[in-house]
């Protein structure tokens, strides 16, 4: 004759996962909206060097892509393990750069032409030499505004080991 | 005839497809590295006479192929440590050794005779070898550019101190899209002003090959 109900026994309640497709769902846009596609395919390894001194590429003004650094390793039984330069989606010669700037040139509105800004993707490992040659065919076009693209991080210490 | 009610769809496996698609973005995605040190390459001039420059207003940089920084400044030769570079820089720059017109405007430096001038007549230059490392190029492009920052903050803040920002962060402000235009307008006149008071010469010679 008890008056109160007896409560029920034991067992945690079932966890409620209906939020969880929400919390997914956010996730998702979160990295759909991060996310930028690829532009090249890259034949190379490209550890960018640190630096702590860096400025934001300004988005609105065009920008063109040079990668130098050595051919990854699917491709290295092809092209040795020597740093090559990369344009677009293939491997390419210091001698390519200029009708690659002509191309590039060609696609942009004209106000827009000194405006172009280079951003050179080098490997960490590459050597001067290449990149100097590339510096010089940049000159010899008249394409004078680069980038070396590197990651935020302390430049000494990186260097030093 | 009665009315009945829609049947509720079972939403048990939205999460599921929400987890894939999720997974795919996550694989997919590189974020992008759009940022870096910004130079600008000399234009190609066929014979010029090299201006004549005295040599206590160069700070001649030359980095090996062992990746060994060398310097020659003042009329001493030595090797510099990375880490050392910066506040040697500084000290190069703000010396102000100049007199009468060539006296320095807002040098705080040691006034040694055998050091720059003046921030306009100090030039700072750089080479180096085929086989220097990459690494090693930039961390030292980087060390200059840190050491020209430093001075440029320090005249930013003395020259506009209710602006409560250094030159890094009001170049960044003014790169900033959100900027509203008139604050921009604002910005880039300060920031030019600074440029002109401490421009960077900063000379590459074509790299030895040897």
């Amino acid at each position: 004759m008890s008056k109160f109900k007896k409560k029920k026994d034991g067992g945690l309640p079932p966890i409620s996962t209906a939020s969880l497709p929400d919390i997914v769902f956010m996730l998702l846009f979160f990295f759909m909206v991060a996310t930028v596609i690829k532009e090249n395919n890259l034949l190379i390894e490209n550890k960018l060097p640190s630096a702590d001194q860096i400025e934001k590429l300004d988005k609105k003004n065009p920008v063109s892509y040079i990668y130098i650094g050595k051919p990854s390793a699917n491709y290295v039984d092809k092209y040795g393990s020597e740093a090559r330069i990369q344009l677009n989606d293939k491997y390419a010669g210091v001698e390519d750069i200029a009708p690659f700037i002509a191309a590039e040139r060609a696609a942009l509105r004209e106000e827009l032409l000194p405006k172009l800004t280079i951003a050179l993707k080098v490997d960490s490992e590459a050597n001067m030499g290449l990149v100097s040659d590339v510096k010089q065919e940049l000159r010899k076009v008249n394409a004078l505004k680069i980038n070396y693209t590197t990651r935020k991080g302390d430049a000494v210490a990186s260097a030093q080991n | 005839m009665a009315k009945r009610s829609a049947p509720e769809v079972n939403a048990g496996s939205m999460a599921d497809i929400a987890f894939l698609l999720l997974i795919f973005f996550l694989v997919t995605t590189d974020i992008a590295t759009d940022s870096g040190l910004n130079r600008k390459l000399p234009p190609m001039i066929e014979d010029v006479t090299p201006p004549k420059i005295k040599e206590r207003n160069i700070f001649q940089l030359n980095v090996n192929r062992n990746n060994q920084i060398f310097l020659k400044s003042g009329g001493e030769e030595k090797i510099i440590e990375l880490k050392d570079l910066r506040a040697t820089a500084v000290k190069f720059l703000d010396n102000g050794g100049g007199i009468g017109k060539d006296a320095c405007d807002g040098c705080q430096g040691a006034k040694n005779p055998e050091s720059s001038d003046n921030f306009e007549k100090a030039i700072i230059s750089l080479s180096n070898d085929r086989l220097t490392k990459y690494e090693t190029y930039i961390a030292v492009q980087n060390e200059i550019i840190a050491a020209y920052n430093t001075l440029r903050d320090r005249e930013f803040i003395k020259r506009y101190p209710g602006m409560g920002m250094s030159f890094v962060e009001a170049n960044e402000r003014y790169l900033d899209p959100q900027t509203s235009p008139s604050e921009q307008e604002d910005l880039k006149d300060k920031l030019e002003a600074i440029k002109i008071l401490i421009p960077q010469k900063f000379s590459e010679a074509e790299t030895k090959s040897n």
